[in-house]
């Protein structure tokens, strides 16, 4: 696939996302990765998706529904359930030419795969002086709600981002999911694209052929004066609302969507909080060591003396996810968290 | 120099009961009476438990469930070869276990009704909660096991797991690890030909799950997973053998999973409705019954009163897991670390 010719004009995501005009047709954010991973099939012979049951008629969540028909099980291969023999096969015909996407139904299985993920595939090319490359990628999902708890319900990005070598994008809209997407199977190294299981029924324009976005830049969802609210994958949406709440009450609140988690877009988030002086970070993740620490660290850092007030952060409290409903309630922090730690700001 | 075989394997299949309840008695458990009652009253109790659990799903008050219909012999004869003091490493589906085990019904329903207070495992029943990640448990009951065997004490320790966890590298490295150290660990392979969506002929290439063994060095058996007569028969033989330190042995139950992968999964999306159909016929608890029958052990008041019994026990096992207060949201920071960290501390205040 010629991938450098499909560079998405990036500021396509400013404008589309969650409103304005809409030229193109709609995509759910399942029918975006379905799409990607066809077209990415179809141009590039290299390319082969792998994981357990992808060939499900459920599909992972619909985003490989109908491929392997399509494809055939030479390009859509169901694998036996070995997460770290999958991982390292994987690895293996990437460093030989391949790009295989690896796909995973839960984040929470990605531990099994560490070694060949931290040790492998993020090491090949800086142990090889870039003779070897990895262009792997690795699909996973977050998710909450319905009991899913503690083993299989994490939000995992953070341990992922902290690894050299590796990269790290999380999509919230569809235009994002397609184009970050092919931007991670263009890519020469391993990236982890990181899905949220609340997002696959959103909608949005989306265009038909294929463009790829690379990791390394956010966007502005909606542009304000008074706070930033940088977030990550569902959190953009709690940010959105809450940003919709907060002009109720004269605040004026810019989104940044972080999207890439490595690399960060600094200059961005930068940009941001000195327009603002004011910093709110909202992850799907834990707190503690997570990726709003990196975020926050990044303002007080770059942008120390804009600040007016002390950095908030919204994530998990630190503890295992909960399985009871009235528990997760409790866990799980949302718009009126945001619109709280606003309010108190300003 | 000739080439010579050094070594062959020989894999073998236990079958006793007879789909027509006919046992062959050279082979067949010496039961008393009042033990095949007991059986057959507590399989029934199991698929009591199991249509109840499926129904509170359906109607939203328990949350996603991993039924066990079809399953109930290799889960129960498994089950009634080991002693009160012998430790169980269960996979997700395991309920049958739990309630032959005697664990509250209630609390099950509880923990699949998202409360995990209600896999808080009584002091007196050795069993371990259940595992999500498949396949990673069986390397604690082999740990479990080898720290028996250093403690001297003459405990066994039980795993279970699907066909589709023999694929996970954990599986080989339990099996090896149980191998090179003789530990005393029994490995429960029911085999019920599916995971989730994927075909046992999927997970592997070999022609039984049970010759795997062969290679770490110790024994492997396939047994008809839904004759309790040989699944017993296999695991207390194989419970005694490791009691005695003659070291591990891996059990393949060849058995049908006859409902859902879970009530999230739709099976006639991916299986035909004749291959259900077939496994109807070889229904473990039928199978009983006829034998039961034949043996002059059974009336028809006797098994309404069965049901009845098993009824009324879920019945109130319903009631009972439904009137437990819901937990608080400072629970969930409370058992992370033995005390809260200083973050912990602060965020009790949020909550
Ligand atoms: C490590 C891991 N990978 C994937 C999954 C998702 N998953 C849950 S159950 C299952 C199939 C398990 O099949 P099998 O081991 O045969 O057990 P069965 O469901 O048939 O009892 C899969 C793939 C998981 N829970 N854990």
């Amino acid at each position: 696939m010629p991938w450098t010719k499909i560079q998405a004009d990036d500021s396509r995501g400013r404008v589309r996302f969650g409103g304005g005009e809409r030229p193109e047709r709609e995509l759910s954010y399942r029918e975006a990765i379905r799409e990607a991973l066809s077209q990415a099939i179809e141009t590039d012979d290299r390319v082969f998706l792998i994981g357990e049951g992808i060939d499900d008629p459920g599909g992972v969540f619909g985003t490989t529904a109908g491929l392997r028909e399509r494809f055939g099980a030479g390009r859509v291969m169901d694998s036996p359930i070995a997460e770290n023999g999958m991982t390292g096969v994987a690895i293996g015909a990437a460093m030989t030419g391949m790009r295989p996407v690896f796909i995973h139904m839960r984040v929470d299985f990605l531990p099994m795969c560490m070694d060949q993920i931290i040790n492998h595939a993020a090491k090949w090319s800086y142990m090889t002086g870039g003779r070897v490359k990895v262009p792997l990628t690795i699909r996973a999902v977050i998710g909450r709600g319905w009991g899913s708890a503690a083993q299989h319900s994490q939000s995992l990005q953070a341990l992922f981002a902290h690894i050299p070598g590796l990269k790290v994008v999380m999509p919230a809209s569809p235009y994002d999911a397609k184009g970050l997407l092919l931007g991670s199977i263009a890519g020469d190294g391993p990236t982890v694209v990181i899905e949220h299981r609340w997002l696959y029924d959103q909608k949005e324009g989306v265009p038909e052929g294929p463009y790829v976005i690379h990791a390394g830049k956010g966007a502005i969802r909606r542009e304000g004066t008074d706070v930033t609210i940088a977030a990550t994958s569902y959190m953009v949406y709690e940010a959105l609302r809450a940003a919709s709440e907060l002009e109720g009450e004269g605040i004026s609140a810019e989104v940044v969507d972080i999207r890439s988690v490595q690399p960060l877009d600094e200059g961005l988030i930068v940009g941001s909080v000195k327009k603002t002086g004011r910093l709110i970070v909202a992850d799907t993740g834990w707190k503690v060591c997570g990726v709003s620490a990196e975020v926050a660290a990044v303002a007080s850092e770059y942008a120390h003396d804009a600040l007016k007030a002390p950095v908030k952060r919204i994530c998990l409290p630190a503890a295992p996810t909960p399985a009871s409903v009235s528990l997760e309630k409790a866990y799980y922090p949302g718009i009126e968290a945001i619109v709280r730690a606003a309010k108190g700001m300003v | 120099m000739p080439e010579t075989t050094i070594e062959s394997c020989e894999v073998k299949r236990l079958e006793i009961l007879s789909e027509n309840g006919d046992a062959d008695e050279s082979l067949a458990p010496k039961f008393t009476d009042s033990q095949i009652r007991e059986l057959y009253e507590t399989l029934v109790r199991m698929r009591t438990f199991d249509g109840r659990a499926l129904n509170l799903q359906r109607e939203g008050r328990i949350g996603t469930y991993a039924s066990i219909l079809g399953q109930e012999a290799a889960q129960l004869g498994t089950a009634y070869a080991l002693e009160k003091r012998d430790w169980i490493f269960p996979s997700f589906r395991e309920n049958g276990v739990f309630v032959a085990r005697g664990y509250e019904m209630y609390m099950i329903l509880q923990y699949w009704g998202g409360d995990e207070r209600g896999i808080k495992v009584p002091e007196d029943i050795n069993m371990f909660p259940i595992s999500i990640p498949v396949g990673t448990h069986m390397l604690h009951a082999v740990g479990a096991a080898m720290a028996a065997k250093y403690k001297e004490d003459k405990t066994v320790t039980l795993t279970y797991f699907g066909d589709g966890g023999t694929s996970e590298g954990d599986f080989h490295e339990a099996m090896n690890f149980a191998g090179v150290f003789q530990a005393p660990v029994v490995f429960i392979c029911e085999n019920n030909q599916w995971a989730i969506s994927v075909p046992r002929a999927r997970q592997t290439a070999a022609m039984t799950i049970a010759q795997k063994a062969f290679a770490y060095g110790f024994e492997g058996i396939q047994v008809d997973g839904n004759d309790i007569f040989a699944v017993y028969k296999a695991t207390k033989s194989a419970v005694d053998k490791a009691r005695s330190g003659g070291g591990p042995t891996l059990i393949e139950c060849h058995t049908y999973r006859m409902s859902d992968h879970t009530t999230a999964d739709d099976a006639s999306r991916y299986r035909t409705k004749e291959e259900v159909e077939a496994w109807k016929e070889k229904d473990p608890i039928l199978r009983l019954k006829r034998y039961m029958e034949k043996k002059g052990l059974w009336a028809d008041s006797y098994g309404k009163q069965v049901d009845e019994d098993a009824k009324a026990l879920v019945d109130e096992a319903v009631k009972k897991a439904e009137a437990v207060e819901k937990p608080k949201p400072q629970d969930m920071l409370v058992y992370t670390y033995k005390e809260l960290t200083p973050r912990q501390k602060k965020q009790m205040g949020d909550f």
